[in-house]
């Protein structure tokens, strides 16, 4: 289909504006299904986390409350986006925008399936460490240029927390190229194929585990939400925003969730790879065979799981206290990447592998 | 407290977070009682403090004799009360008001008044539309005990064993 | 004029703009801003370059991490311009000096080594990151390994600058109280009843 809309379009554009115009629904393509992915897990949030405190979440808004996020969406466009005074205006404005730009951008090197993807770097996951990274700058200065006590506790807050656990997380990442000896998602995954067993949560148990505990962190959830921990500081470091400007932040924070959850299913889950490989006789039967063989939605369900984890969290822990954060991040987590790295170096120089 | 084997096997295999996970993922799948308010409501003890009402005697006379006890013994300070002598010798109020934002629903007036004129009914469902509408006068109170004096009756009798 | 071509005026003009803003603007906040956006358009060029893994760890490092502190200090010093502004003539020819220092240093680096090359010295590899690796831990290991050493010894430095013991200060051993049971702290005590209730 892209080769058909590519050849359309260089029969009426020059070369270089149809390549840009392919780009642009590309991304389109992305941004969309995402959108609509973050509205409906702010539904999932409420639902899962009322039914766990047995409440029934909402149910108001169409069947079973499905038209929720619509309305809060409508609600939220409509309302009034209130500039305080003293603030820096043009920071203001331009935080949450700095906030949602990486966590969009981060998807361009996402594979959702054999050979879907976006920008197929070789370096996609400096890539993706480096635009992680970014996502701190809109919240640092949503905090600074918002002029008030709270939002700039938040930011502190946010800040070094963030900066911590990237170490964390940059480290758990090391160990995957070491099991896939590559830098690009596309061949982390396919080094995963093979059966259920070749997938690397089996080897890299510990970071595994290290990763997703820093990616809840890195994405201000509970139970490391002191960024906006209610019961401090009111809301943190968007206290002071409303209508769209807070709503965007809103987006940033769940599409940062999701691209968590994506990338956790891609480097230690396999993926889109099918948990049944190996098993012809469920991925070669005709029907059934589209469901248990390889495909995005594999890849859609096991983020969904780790989306479900992160609400399950929020439901069931109460808030880390500040240097106890800062403790689990350089004392437990850094440690355990690092001897898990160790082992995992002897074991390559040793020629031991058992996840070849 | 030195190097504890067991501590740190305890924390590494997230043993207690996994407890307290299955604890909520088990109130997940638990029967949920929310009661869907508008269409579903839950019973009302016949003691419940709602709105205010005056009531008035069978054959239609106002049992309020203005005696003020309710006026004085109002914590809120929510009741005026004036009063006039009527040409038959009988004292009777002129003028009754409940201001229901200073009202705190606590039924002392019901308590204090020797002729069961002021009561609280079981309405807690209304609203104001405008400013001054939250002062409820004689004529709405009495309207009130007019319309729904056979519950409140009622409410009364199935509260008076327990008195 | 191709469509990468027009993405390098696009970046060189940002990195431009950016750099001239960072040394003129007057809101210390901006100038980092400006900082930031010049190492993360500079990093966009180095892509078009396909010096990728160049590129994402000059994002990686300053970008992400050496910048966010810097901004953290901006933010929480209350600057006074005025205060800045005072010493300017007297320390001026030390910042002439300094300055011109500087750029003989760089005129005599570039001029002379390895930055004299004309031309390529071979076509890139497909994945530069993979040639990187093994050109330094092969070619260049004890240099990089000094280099890791005396960023650790900088490290170690730095933490033990800050670090005061002071007995009198009250702080919590997190670890302690992280492995606090509940025997330590309930004490379940069996207790006969006092008085046996009304039936006396």
């Amino acid at each position: 289909m892209v080769e058909f809309l590519n050849n359309l379009l260089s029969s009426f554009l020059p070369d270089w504006m149809a390549l840009l115009v392919v780009i642009v629904l590309k991304i389109v393509a992305i941004v969309l299904p995402l959108i609509l992915l973050v509205a409906y897990a702010t539904y999932a949030e409420r639902k899962i986390i009322g039914y766990m405190q047995v409440r029934l979440g909402p149910n108001r808004v169409g069947f079973k409350g499905l038209l929720q996020p619509f309305a809060d969406m409508f609600k939220l466009i409509f309302k009034e986006i209130v500039i305080p005074a003293k603030s820096n205006r043009f920071l203001f404005l331009i935080a949450p925008l700095l906030a949602m730009g990486p966590a969009f951008a981060a998807w361009a090197v996402i594979p959702f399936d054999d050979g879907m993807v976006l920008a197929n770097v070789n370096a996609g996951l400096l890539f993706l460490l480096a635009l992680t990274s970014l996502g701190v700058y809109g919240v640092i200065l949503a905090g600074w240029a918002s002029n008030s006590k709270y939002a700039q506790l938040s930011a502190l807050r946010i800040g070094a927390q963030m900066v911590s656990y990237e170490i964390a997380m940059g480290f758990a990442l090391v160990g995957v190229l070491m099991a896939s000896g590559s830098l690009n998602l596309g061949d982390i995954v396919m080094a995963q194929s093979g059966s259920i067993f070749s997938w690397f949560v089996w080897p890299l148990f510990g970071l595994f585990l290290v990763y997703f505990i820093s990616g809840v962190a890195e994405t201000n959830r509970a139970p490391f939400d002191v960024a906006e921990g209610e019961s401090e500081i009111v809301a943190g470091f968007h206290v002071e925003y409303s209508g769209m400007a807070f709503s965007i932040f809103f987006l940033a924070e769940y599409a940062n969730m999701w691209l968590i959850s994506a990338l956790t299913a891609l480097m230690f889950l396999g993926g889109w790879l099918s948990p049944f490989q190996g098993l012809t006789f469920l991925t070669e039967t005709p029907v059934i065979g589209l469901f248990f063989g390889n495909g995005i939605h594999w890849l859609l369900l096991k983020a969904s799981f780790f989306m479900l984890l992160f609400f399950w969290f929020r439901a069931t822990f109460p808030r880390y206290r500040y240097d106890q954060i800062m403790r689990l991040g350089w004392k437990v987590l850094i440690p355990v990447t690092l001897v898990w790295i160790f082992g995992e170096g002897l074991a390559v120089a040793l020629g031991w592998q058992p996840w070849l | 407290m030195g190097f504890n084997l067991k501590h740190y096997l305890k924390t590494f295999s997230l043993q207690e977070l996994m407890k307290g996970m299955s604890v909520t993922g088990k109130y997940l799948f638990d029967c949920k009682f929310t009661i869907q308010y508008p269409e579903e409501k839950t019973p009302i003890s016949p003691r419940f403090r709602g709105h205010h009402a005056l009531r008035r005697y069978p054959n239609g006379e106002e049992r309020c004799i203005a005696c003020k006890l309710c006026e004085a013994v109002c914590p809120a300070l929510a009741i005026t009360i004036e009063l006039e002598e009527r040409p038959d010798g009988t004292r009777r109020t002129t003028r009754y008001d409940i201001d229901m934002f200073k009202c705190i629903y606590c039924g002392f007036c019901e308590e204090a008044c020797p002729v069961d004129a002021i009561v609280e009914t079981d309405i807690f469902e209304y609203h104001f539309e405008n400013r001054g509408e939250n002062i409820m006068t004689k004529d709405k109170l009495l309207a009130v005990g007019d319309k729904y004096e056979e519950k409140i009756a009622k409410m009364k009798a199935a509260d008076a064993p327990y008195r | 004029m191709t469509f990468e071509q027009i993405i390098f005026y696009l970046f060189a003009g940002v990195l431009v703009i950016a750099a001239a803003g960072m040394v003129t603007v007057r809101n210390p906040i901006y100038a980092a801003l400006c900082l930031i956006l010049s190492f993360f358009t500079s990093a966009a060029l180095w892509l078009l370059l396909e010096a990728e893994f160049l590129g994402i760890v000059l994002v990686l490092v300053y970008v992400g991490a050496v910048m966010v502190l810097f901004l953290f200090v901006i933010m929480m010093l209350d600057l006074n311009l005025d205060l800045l502004k005072e010493g300017f003539a007297r320390y001026l020819p030390v910042g002439l000096l300094v300055a011109a220092v500087v750029a003989v240093e760089m005129i005599l680096v570039l001029q002379s080594g390895p930055f004299g090359a004309t031309q390529p010295a071979a076509p890139a590899p497909a994945n530069n990151t993979e040639a990187l690796g093994e050109i330094l831990y092969t070619d260049y290991v004890y240099p990089f390994e000094i280099a890791a050493v005396i960023l650790v010894v900088a490290i170690i430095a730095a933490i033990v600058l800050t670090l005061r013991r002071r007995p009198d200060a009250r702080k919590q051993d997190i670890s302690q109280q992280v492995q606090v049971r509940r025997e330590d702290r309930v004490r379940l005590v069996k207790m006969k009843a006092e008085r046996s209730g009304k039936e006396a």
